[in-house]
């Protein structure tokens, strides 16, 4: 569904997906990559251009979390929308299970602060709001799949109720497999895009499945 | 004592993961942390595992963590002196 007019109604502005040694930003392939999933994160850092070392100390959950939020925003328009006005909602399947059991493994011989402080999954959705500044609402959900229907709406109950603008999606990560595709949700008044539904976003993920 | 200095370049950057830095980058009286290598707290408690880890030093007072932990010559001065005890 199109926007007809201009209405105070929920809007998508912009995708970003990385899995499978690709980065797709609006459904446009923009790199991609053969080396091990490790690496690739830190092309991707590279490529993005950002100068950002607190990156290198991110476990890997949270480098991907960054990354994805990195270049859905890379190019964002929106000005004038207050730090309180912007949200984060994230789902994934694993919580933070990877960084759990490397500090569980690890902890027997000396525990790390550092890998400790990543042991939860939400830290990511931190990640993203210190590097961005946003001070909004944000939640992770554990789902098993992502569940558009459910983000779907309570994004757009939260931006009816409490927020401008929504970063969203899945960010999942475990033993070296991954995926993350994050939407920028906006109901500012006057942004060019797709009304948001479960359906648009069904839409783009099936969409990526395709994308070369 | 610039011995120790150069290896305790080397474990920060490990156990650290700065990797945007090289040992050799980081002066022996830059301040480790806030204007200086810009380290956290989350960088001080490693710090501490390190000198346990490595060195069998327990910091007993955490007072002395801001000295101890100010540059790496100060970190080098303080395991020069406890390991002799």
């Amino acid at each position: 569904m199109t926007r007809s007019s201009v209405t105070s109604l929920p809007t998508l502005a912009a995708s970003c997906f990385i899995h499978q040694g690709k980065l797709v930003v609006n459904g446009n392939t923009v790199f991609s990559s053969h080396a091990p999933v490790l690496d690739f994160f830190t092309e991707l850092y590279t490529f993005s251009g950002v100068n950002y070392p607190k990156f290198y100390k991110m476990d890997a959950q949270s480098q991907l979390a960054f990354l994805c939020a990195e270049f859905l925003l890379k190019n964002n328009t929106i000005n004038g929308v207050a730090p309180f006005d912007w949200s984060v909602v994230l789902s994934c399947a694993n919580s933070s299970n990877d960084t759990d059991i490397k500090y569980w493994e690890n902890a027997r011989l000396a525990p790390s602060p550092a890998t400790f402080v990543y042991t939860l999954p939400n830290v990511m959705l931190g990640e993203i709001c210190i590097r961005h500044g946003f001070k909004g609402e944000n939640s992770c959900f554990i789902f098993n799949t992502f569940d558009a229907a459910f983000q779907v709406s309570y994004v757009n109950r939260l931006l009816e109720k409490r927020a401008k603008v929504c970063v969203h999606g899945w960010v999942n990560f475990f033993k070296e497999e991954y995926a993350a595709f994050l939407f920028l949700t906006v109901n500012i008044g006057e942004t060019e895009g797709e009304l948001h539904s479960p359906e648009l976003i069904n839409k783009i993920i099936s969409n990526y499945a395709g994308i070369d | 004592m610039q011995e120790l200095i150069s290896t305790l370049k080397q474990q920060i950057v490990e156990q650290l993961n700065l990797k945007h830095i090289k040992p050799e980058e980081i002066g022996d009286d830059q301040p480790l942390f806030v204007d200086g290598l810009g380290l956290d707290s989350i960088d001080a408690l490693e710090l501490i595992v390190l000198l346990q880890q490595k060195y069998g030093i327990k910091l007993a007072n955490p007072e002395e963590g801001p000295k101890v932990f100010h540059t790496v010559r100060a970190l080098a001065e303080f395991i020069t002196a406890n390991q002799k005890k």
